[in-house]
């Protein structure tokens, strides 16, 4: 029923017009720069494009110091490397100085497939969300990941941008705004609110409609693309309207975006019933994408379930 | 031929022993903090900031000034030391270190402290931040070159190797690397705890320019810089042959004092040595 892409397209794409209109625009890569979509930008911008090989550690440190000559760096590689072979790096060299770098990650999440759990990242929201100075954030799809580009190369410091390996559905459009920190209403509704990121807020979507249909129950959706800093208000005006929360996200459900909604509500007036979908804190394994997210739990029927979870808790 | 005149490299001794009066002095009021490393630096930042750098104490933000990353960041004592000598920010302030609220944070911080390029104390990171930023040089044409300050026991971490890799790959001959090798790291000798030997053609076969000095010579440090000059399309780097706690006779080659500061008394006994009678009037 929707159109597929990748998000890593939309953002190979985007840093080729950003580079066009913006010379201080650089991009380093550690030797999966097509993975990552990075070469169009060293193909158009050959002296702005920098690949350090196989060494994550390294790359985060050239972007710091590039950053620290003024310029605005792209630095990309898979979730699981950006993120945790270099997370002192990142820590140290970039969080810490505040520096204007984005680590765009691609190859986040069980989605990634056959590779396994070795390179499957269900981990890095929790290490960069809690990073002083960093900010997260994880869009829906293909319009979402152009638009984010853009909107963290406006922003100044640090920023993790999360993507996927996979097509993703088109689930918003081409000129939808988007803004840092605020996320957006794509489905009103009463009953319960569900919450998705990233590649889950399709599963929402196909969530509601199926409470729809199936049972009367009328369902919110909101994208929170942007992880850190949460959109507290829209969480909580939620809470407080449809009396229920269901997050979901393609990551640990330990220490994610489910995790910090939790925070924002437990500490607001509004103490309502919630379930996160997520992956439990497991490894993940070998397999197709689709295969793998029924067996950890990251489809709209576990998504349905939870909102039932919640109802019944009212 | 020596570099500088035997005048200027009095003036220079002269301001080296002040920063070791520093160093000692600010890192005992701490209560804390590596003075051993911080003095076998002491000359090496000396002659960077007061004879070979193109610097602005009164706009340390100058884009096209000469920079330089204290990889071994626990020598910020000696940073800081000279940073003041240059006039970034007054001596007094030096007796604030480590302290709550201080613009000198324990470490290197680019954000809290004028003068300083780079925030480090990771081991094993700056390089690779000098490296970024002689990229940047670069790209944008300009001729400011970078130092780097890397320690002896730091070339163990692996991210250095693939820093040096990359700046060798990259033809950053606008990088000059100063390896401290004052043989000692917090455990023991760098040779017990694990060896870095052979440094001189560890560093050649990673595409390196090596050039070996005495790192307490005042001339022969400026001599170096100038011969790393005349190289093109390689990093450099120079190894600095130094003694840990130099300067103060009881901290010289002593672990002790890789991350402990000196007692009321063991200060007099050093600022005694140091040539200050009066213990100084900071």
């Amino acid at each position: 029923m929707w159109e597929m892409a990748k998000q890593r397209d939309a953002y190979g794409k985007a840093l080729v017009e950003l580079g066009r209109e913006r010379d201080d625009i650089v991009v380093v890569g550690a030797d999966l720069c097509g993975s990552c979509r990075v070469t169009k930008f060293g193909d158009e911008f050959p002296e702005r494009m920098f690949n350090t090989g196989i060494a994550e550690q390294n790359m985060t440190g050239v972007s710091a110091g590039l950053a620290l000559s003024g310029k605005t760096v792209f630095s990309s590689t898979f979730a699981v490397f950006a993120t945790g072979r270099a997370y002192d790096q990142v820590r140290q060299s970039i969080a810490y100085p505040k520096l204007d770098v984005k680590i765009v990650s691609t190859h986040a999440g069980i989605t990634v497939g056959g590779d396994g759990a070795s390179h499957q990242m269900l981990e890095d929201i929790a290490l960069m969300r809690v990073l002083p100075n960093m900010k997260v954030v994880a869009p829906a799809d293909y319009h979402e990941s152009r638009k984010a580009t853009f909107a963290v190369s406006e922003e100044e410091g640090p920023f993790y941008l999360r993507m996927g390996r996979s097509s993703v559905p088109i689930v918003t459009e081409e000129d939808d705004p988007f803004e840092i920190g605020e996320s957006s209403l794509l489905k009103e509704g009463s009953d319960v609110t569900l919450i998705g990121t990233g590649i889950m807020v399709s599963e929402c979507l196909k969530a509601a409609e199926i409470l729809d249909k199936q049972e009367d129950i009328d369902a919110r959706v909101l994208n929170m693309s942007t992880i850190k800093p949460l959109d507290e208000k829209s969480i909580v005006d939620s809470a407080k309207e449809t009396g229920g929360i269901v997050t979901a996200e393609e990551h640990v459900v330990s220490q994610g975006m489910g995790s910090g909604i939790a925070q924002v509500l437990s500490e607001s007036d509004y103490h309502v019933p919630m379930k996160r979908v997520g992956v439990p804190n497991v490894f993940g394994e070998s397999g197709e994408s689709d295969e793998l997210m029924e067996k950890y739990g990251l489809t709209a029927e576990h998504i349905v379930e939870s909102a039932h979870d919640v109802l019944e808790r009212r | 031929m020596p570099a500088l005149e035997e005048s200027k490299v009095n003036e220079l001794e002269e301001i080296a022993r002040r920063v070791r009066v520093h160093i000692v002095k600010s890192t005992h009021e701490a209560g804390s903090g590596h003075p051993g490393g911080s003095l076998s630096a002491a000359d090496i930042l000396t002659a960077l900031y007061f004879e070979i750098m193109d610097h602005k104490p009164d706009e340390p933000d100058w884009p096209k000034r000469d920079r330089l990353v204290l990889s071994k960041g626990h020598a910020a004592p000696a940073l800081y030391g000279v940073l003041a000598e240059a006039g970034y920010f007054p001596i007094e302030e030096l007796m604030t270190l480590r302290k709550l609220g201080s613009r000198l944070q324990g470490h290197p911080h680019v954000r809290t402290t004028p003068g300083v390029d780079a925030s480090t104390g990771s081991l094993g990171q700056g390089l690779s931040i000098a490296s970024g930023m002689a990229l940047a040089a670069k790209l944008d044409r300009e001729s400011y070159r970078v130092f780097a300050i890397c320690g002896d026991g730091e070339i163990q971490s692996g991210q250095i190797w693939e820093a040096a890799m990359f700046a060798s790959h990259n033809k950053l001959d606008n990088l000059i690397v100063f390896l401290d090798r004052n043989k000692l790291q917090i455990d023991g000798s760098t040779e017990e705890v694990m060896s870095i030997e052979p440094i001189i053609s560890k560093w050649n076969s990673f595409g390196w320019h090596v050039l070996e000095i005495n790192g307490h010579d005042i001339d022969q440090i400026v001599d170096a810089v100038n011969r790393a000059e005349e190289v093109h399309g390689e990093p450099t780097i120079i190894v600095s042959h130094t003694i840990k706690g130099k300067g103060v006779p009881f901290m010289e080659g002593s672990l002790a004092f890789h991350g402990k500061a000196a007692n009321e008394e063991q200060l007099e006994t050093a600022l005694k040595a140091l040539g200050e009678k009066d213990g100084g009037d900071e």
